[in-house]
């Protein structure tokens, strides 16, 4: 019973496939899982809109999105509707095609980034070799098409929005990788669904074997997230499309669906991290204790999924928005050096493998976290000396 | 029949979009052409049993150096052929005398040899982990020589970076984010001046 709980969408797959003819079988399984992930994502990307301005509404102690149904539950309808219905305006200096093209050339490779994310035992779409790989390499591509956007608009703000926005991926990528490195190195793995299964069991009979609970996961996980957070262009990373700086950047001159298609792909690509995040970081689809393994693996990943996306938005309520030379010191001066060392946790952490009592572990978080700390104090402080002292700004000379 | 049927594809993908990054007028269309084009090459990479390889192509060379071509054009800007001026450059002739006699010197040769005689053996697979396992131990020498190689390359670029940027007026080499529609120059702002390692960021991957 409990299993046949965790295998309900596998189960279903293949019962649904039986009705097909032989021959075009792999076919109807591929269409379900595509079906699935897009119904799933599809609608998970309404109800964040929703969940998102209801959240922060509540952050900001007024009362958000209220008019449109119950609780204001159908705005995503209506705000789908409104962006279906708009004028769709091209600029007449625009490179046509381009400007056409770029928000397919986001939305679609993100769809492929879900299909090897494993979202239950036995539920990942595609079981790669190098999925990890794959993840990145798809990511990479919006990169090209954010430049596409800017550049075709023809505007000296979509330019400068598309220049900060590749600008800021890039430098933000090298973070992120390197933040799951050692997450690979611990699983000897570059397989999703491996890096889940090194993370099942338990230490000292309690804490999960999750990659988070240790000193080097633990600081992977916090750079990995600030990381996620610059690539997927939110708030406090948000100024490629500033509203307030450079009128929505590269976004400037796309209205109507278009406009709709990027922000489908900025939502997706921050559920991708996510889910990227939940794998290598917080154990994937197992259960947090042996008492409640019962609960399906599905769950799971939405429980953690959720609670990651909430974080993203409390982040978004709370922190201002950086300046562009922060943002550019804080990538390479701050967070690449301390992914850096952190690969020498990671290693420290492997050569005290065996001491396994309870005080052994206690001394292997103090020595993790000692070496840790030293770097992070000293980069911080860094990272101020730039600081000191008043800026002055010239406005319009 | 499928795989035949893909790669075919793939290939005048491939070859449509290379065909089109020489040819365009527009640098910057030229630009994305290339890098559609080695997506295409990683889609044949992937086509071969070669999936490191091919997310290796896709992640270097659509993600990077796609990247780098386009930041190149961008500050570089000004040399579009125009509408009137031919693309070829006027001693086209002699150019297409010479491709095709360094085509015949290749071809012959490759024509005649005896290795094409033989039969090719069965398709290997590589596994990411072979391949892991074979680059930190037989190849590891020439792994880390090439990563040696590129550190010196980025101190180099950065270098020479750095003597532009206190030659020059300080501010003089922001046009990259600071772009202004062809008018005249802004003076530099203190912003600008005061962080100049905010422009090498940029550039530096």
């Amino acid at each position: 019973m409990i299993n046949r709980a965790d295998q309900v969408f596998v189960l279903l797959q293949h019962w649904l496939a039986g009705f097909a003819p032989a021959v075009v079988q792999p076919l109807v399984l591929m269409l379900f899982i595509i079906v699935g992930l897009m119904t799933v994502f599809g609608n998970c990307f309404a109800l964040t809109t929703i969940m998102e301005r209801k959240i922060l509404g509540r952050m900001q102690n007024r009362l958000g999105p209220n008019r449109v149904g119950p609780f204001g539950l159908l705005q995503p309808m209506a705000d789908g509707l409104k962006m279906i219905i708009k004028e769709d305006i091209v600029p007449d200096s625009a490179d046509k095609v381009l400007h056409f093209l770029a928000p397919l050339a986001l939305t679609v490779p993100v769809w492929l980034a879900f299909s090897v994310l494993p979202f239950g035992r036995n539920m990942s779409a595609l079981q790669l070799d190098a999925g990890i790989l794959f993840f990145f390499a798809i990511g990479s591509s919006s990169e090209l098409a954010v430049f596409m956007a800017g550049w075709s608009s023809q505007n000296k703000y979509s330019l400068v929005g598309a220049m900060r926005a590749v600008a800021q991926m890039i430098s933000y990528e090298v973070p992120l990788v390197l933040a799951t490195i050692p997450i690979l190195m611990a699983a000897s793995s570059l397989s999703l669904p491996d890096i889940v299964q090194a993370q099942s069991g338990y230490v000292l009979g309690c804490i999960p074997h999750w990659f988070v609970f240790t000193p080097w996961g633990l600081a992977g996980f916090a750079l990995f997230m600030i990381a996620a957070t610059a690539e997927s262009n939110r708030c406090p990373f948000d100024l490629p499309e500033g509203e307030s700086e450079l009128i929505a950047g590269f976004l400037t001159e796309y209205s109507g669906f278009k406009y709709a298609l990027f922000f489908l792909g900025e939502y997706l690509g921050l559920f991708a991290v996510t889910g990227l995040a939940v794998t290598l970081f917080l154990g994937g689809w197992h259960a947090p204790a042996s008492w409640l393994e019962w609960i399906p693996s599905w769950c799971w990943f939405a429980v953690k999924f959720g609670a990651l996306i909430f974080l993203f938005i409390w982040v978004r309520a709370t922190l201002p928005r950086l300046r562009m030379d922060q943002l550019m010191n804080f990538a390479w001066k701050f967070l690449v050096p301390l992914a850096l060392v952190n690969l020498f946790v990671a290693l420290a952490w492997w050569l005290s493998g065996a001491w396994h009592s309870p005080a052994g572990l206690g001394l292997r978080w103090l020595l993790g976290a000692g070496l840790l700390a030293v770097p992070y104090v000293w980069l911080g402080r860094g990272l101020r000396h730039g600081e000191s002292g008043l800026r002055q700004y010239s406005y319009a000379e | 029949m499928l795989n035949e049927i893909t790669f075919y594809l793939t290939a005048i993908w491939t070859l449509v979009f290379a065909i089109a990054a020489m040819s365009l007028r527009q640098m910057v269309h030229c630009a994305l052409s290339a890098a559609a084009a080695f997506a295409g090459l990683a889609l044949i990479y992937l086509e071969l049993n070669a999936p490191f390889v091919g997310f290796a192509q896709l992640l270097v060379y659509v993600g990077a150096i796609a990247i780098l071509i386009v930041f190149a054009v961008l500050l570089t800007r000004g040399d579009e052929v125009g509408p009137n001026r031919s693309q070829a450059s006027p001693s086209w002739l002699a150019g297409l005398a010479v491709a095709l006699l360094v085509l015949g010197a290749i071809a012959l040769p490759i024509l005649s040899s005896p290795s094409l005689q033989k039969v090719a053996p069965p398709v290997a697979t590589a596994p990411v982990k072979r391949i892991g396992e074979e680059l930190m131990t037989r190849y590891v020498l020439p792994l880390e020589t090439v990563g040696v190689l590129l550190t010196a390359a980025m101190i180099g670029a950065v270098v020479i970076a750095l003597r532009e940027e206190s030659e020059k007026p300080a501010g003089q080499g922001t046009s990259l984010l600071s772009f202004n529609g062809g008018r005249t120059q802004r003076p530099a702002t203190p912003e600008t001046a005061a962080h100049p390692e905010t422009e090498e960021a940029v550039t530096l991957p």
